[in-house]
């Protein structure tokens, strides 16, 4: 088995993924690596890619006028980075920062909505392993927006 | 366990015995408490002697609605039960909880001596002996103890009579509370009023009991006394105003917090709280606290609450129960439900206060039967 | 009519009489919040289970309930206070010297021992961290006897994070996972942002043999508690520790009632099944 294709498998967000699928996006597959500091990605680019963190941290960041940027969440070790590059228009909506040094699976997006499409088995694989990540972080957005511990 | 009531020691009493009976307490050093007609109602009140009582008086009582009527009899005790309840001499409803004292060596904390008022109530209905039981329950048979209740309630001597007169509101047969004393009494009247005779009959609950009824002028009951009594208890218990059925009622209230009928009941409830005053069972506090202007002594002082206050379940924030609609839920699911969780019991006794001083005339009887009527069918577990 | 039963009892201490307590220290934790150590002016501090919780009196003021957050071995209660009403606003305001009332401890505590041999969870939001303090520092009193253990924490902002000082011997200790989360803060932050309900899938714990500590706003442990039982933990090995009025402390004033249950008796530490089916019924 090839080093991507194993390396995504054994991704918390690949569990249990069957082996076939697993050849067709090893083919979109690449290693990244972000030192502490380094952007993904940055609001207004291209989502042209969609990322595995296989260790360290990444901070989702929102700029602010007049004020040091605003961590929205951080993700870390097994979580996803990234949801726009499944919708047009493919345009990122926050800055993503390695907090740390970051070590991640790029996921080439057009290769990938390309595949889901040809092959809807795989399309609907990606869907049922992605909408609950996405729903979990609503649940959590809408939590945090609730701002339970009260006034400071 | 008490003994059957036709196991007990009876006798009989006239007017002169009961007047007597009155005297023998106060001569005790207890304090008499009874019936007695004031600001067009019975309330109860210190008693000096038989003529305190409201002779030849009985209620129309309905939702919403009290009247003091003239009998067409001398009857003592043809009512029901009026608008105060046994509590607020047993569980005052101002009461001094302790006071502190502030100097320059330290803090002081002092409870206030404990009251040397003996109680007698003359009087007592069977709904409202269950009542103090219940509210020993929660003053006296917890991991704490209520020492100022607990002393009143020990000190106490209790006059039940068995009720020759059902109220518009009264729902005691459903309750399995009444209309006849059972047990916690030292002694128990029942007023037997006919044509020729105005006699008490009188069933001995305790020792204490036993030796006041010597100091009374008192003759034998015989058979026809007893057949009279029992008479008179089934013929109230015929004559319930309201009914209430409790089979699976505690269920029903815990699995429908979300019932439309709460919201109806909202839309008539005024949130005034006249319910939880009047009901005899309701124990509900909060505290205050005052301090003098030298910031040299302060008191807390407990005082009777009631669930339907805003202020009841302030937390940090806001209220936990803002709406009528849960405060009134909170009341009658905890007085029907939630109770017998805590004490083993329901919290209502069916003495139909709570419905007659309701100012808008909401009926907990029909709550509940609406509820009944209306509830989804309950999955089975 | 005299009892049926006597009642012996009745002689014990009068449970709304406070005792007189000396303020010994006052700790800045917060900018609304501090923490007040308190010394009894006579005889000893009562023993107490953690989770449980005092009634503070400030002199002419009022009363409010607050959890023992620590004791001295010198025999005092330390308790954490955050300003937010007119009781809490002048016992936060207390200085060195000052005598207030104590009264307590009243209710249930966490059940730290029945935990024994399990892997433990303590998820603590806000304030939240304040009574799990003393079951936290009981937990690692006895280590050995406990399977992994991951300490959850959760707060506004990095500076609202309460006993950071506590924190930072947890967090070097291996024995110990600490997680600690934040829902919003500055880019100068390197520490996680989320709500602490996101932690729960990144300890590590056996979800079949794991007992659940939770304090926290009660939406925090709603949301929590729906982590756990998503991660498999059983609702009654998941422990709360619910919030209401309280005027008594025992049961007798009827304000801290949540459903059946007395908060002030049968709390403030509950077992998660015991109050499932309440905890989603708006104004219980």
């Amino acid at each position: 088995m090839a080093y991507l294709e194993r390396i995504l498998g054994e991704h918390p967000f690949f569990a249990g993924l069957d082996d076939e699928h697993g050849r067709l996006l090893a083919g979109c597959a690449r290693n990244r690596r972000f030192a502490a500091g380094e952007y993904l990605f940055r609001e207004g680019e291209a989502a042209d890619e969609f990322y595995l963190i296989r260790h360290g941290q990444v901070a989702l960041e929102t700029l602010v006028p007049g004020r040091a940027p605003l961590v929205i969440a951080t993700l870390g070790e097994g979580e996803i980075v990234g949801a726009s590059w499944l919708l047009p228009p493919y345009r990122w909506m926050f800055d993503a920062r390695a907090v740390t040094l970051t070590r991640a699976i790029g996921l080439d997006a057009a290769c990938l909505r390309g595949k889901c499409e040809v092959d809807h088995h795989l399309g609907y694989d990606m869907m049922k392993r992605f909408l609950p990540v996405v729903v979990k972080r609503l649940h959590d957005t809408r939590l945090q927006v609730l701002d339970v511990y009260g006034d400071d | 366990m008490e003994p059957e009531p036709r196991a007990r020691t009876t006798a009989l009493i006239d007017r002169r015995g009961l007047q007597a009976l009155i005297e023998a307490l106060a001569d005790e050093g207890y304090r008499v408490v009874g019936p007695t007609r004031r600001d067009d109602a019975i309330v109860y009140d210190d008693l000096a002697d038989l003529d305190d009582l409201p002779a030849g008086w009985t209620e129309h009582q309905e939702a919403g609605r009290y009247r003091l009527v003239a009998r067409d009899d001398q009857a003592l005790f043809g009512y029901a039960v009026g608008p105060h309840a046994w509590k607020r001499f047993l569980h005052p409803p101002v009461e001094t909880l302790w006071t502190a004292q502030r100097d320059e060596h330290g803090l002081t904390f002092r409870s206030p001596e404990p009251a040397e008022e003996r109680f007698a109530f003359l009087g007592v209905r069977a709904c409202e002996l269950q009542a103090i039981a219940i509210q020993d329950r929660v003053f006296l048979e917890g991991p704490h103890v209520d020492a100022g209740y607990g002393a009143r309630r020990r000190e106490a001597f209790i006059v039940a009579v068995n009720c020759g007169e059902a109220g518009g509101t009264c729902f005691c047969v459903s309750m399995q509370t009444g209309p006849r004393a059972e047990s916690g009494f030292d002694l128990a009247l029942t007023e037997l009023l006919e044509a020729d005779r105005h006699d008490f009959l009188v069933e001995v609950g305790s020792p204490a009991g036993a030796a006041l009824l010597e100091r009374l002028p008192h003759r034998k009951a015989g058979g026809a006394d007893h057949r009279a009594a029992d008479a008179v208890v089934a013929r109230t218990a015929s004559r319930m105003g309201r009914e209430l059925e409790t089979q699976g009622l505690k269920a029903l209230l815990q699995d429908n917090p979300e019932h439309p009928r709460w919201d109806d009941v909202a839309e008539r409830c005024l949130t005034c709280g006249n319910c939880t005053m009047v009901c005899p069972t309701c124990f509900c506090t909060t505290v205050e606290d005052h301090s003098d202007l030298a910031g040299t002594r302060a008191e807390r002082v407990r005082l009777w609450d009631s669930c339907f206050t805003l202020d009841f379940s302030y937390l940090h924030g806001g209220s936990v129960r803002q709406s009528p609609r849960s405060r009134y839920r909170q009341w009658m699911t905890h007085k029907l439900a939630s109770w017998i969780d805590q004490f083993g019991t329901s919290g209502c006794v069916g003495c139909g206060r709570c419905i007659t001083w309701c100012p808008t005339g909401i009926d907990i009887t029909e709550e509940a039967a609406v509820i009944r009527a209306t509830a989804p069918q309950r999955r089975d577990p | 009519m005299s009892m049926a039963t006597t009642d012996p009892r009745a002689a014990g201490p009068a449970p709304f009489v406070p005792q007189a307590y000396r303020v010994e220290e006052v700790t800045r934790e917060l900018a609304d919040t501090v923490s007040l150590r308190l010394a009894p002016l006579d005889g000893a501090r009562p023993d107490f289970r953690p989770g449980q919780f005092n009634m503070l009196w400030a002199f002419g003021v009022g009363e409010a309930a607050i959890s023992i957050s620590d004791v001295e071995t010198d025999g005092s209660f330390v308790h954490t206070v955050r300003a937010v009403g007119a009781v809490s606003g002048a016992l936060a305001g207390l200085e060195v010297g000052t005598r207030v009332g104590l009264r307590g401890p009243f209710g249930t505590g966490w059940r730290v021992a029945e935990a024994r041999g399990a892997d433990v969870v303590v998820v603590a939001g806000g304030l939240g961290l304040a009574p799990l303090r003393p079951a936290i520092q009981a937990l690692l009193a006895d280590r050995a006897r406990y399977g992994r253990v991951a300490i959850l924490v959760g707060a506004r902002s990095p500076e609202t994070l309460l006993y950071p000082e506590a924190l930072a011997p947890w967090q070097r200790r291996p024995d110990v996972e600490v997680l600690v989360t934040v829902d919003h803060a500055g880019a100068d932050w390197a520490g996680r942002v989320g709500v602490v309900p996101g932690l729960v899938p990144r300890a590590a714990f056996d979800a079949d043999d794991c007992v659940a500590l939770v304090c926290g706003p009660e939406v925090m442990m709603r949301f929590t508690v729906a982590a756990l039982r998503h991660a498999g933990v059983a609702a009654e090995r998941i422990h709360v520790s619910m919030e209401r009025n309280m005027k008594c402390a025992v049961g007798w004033c009827g304000h801290c009632q949540f459903g059946p249950a007395f908060v002030c008796k049968d709390g403030p530490v509950m077992r998660y099944d015991a109050i499932a089916d309440l905890f989603s019924i708006p104004e219980v």
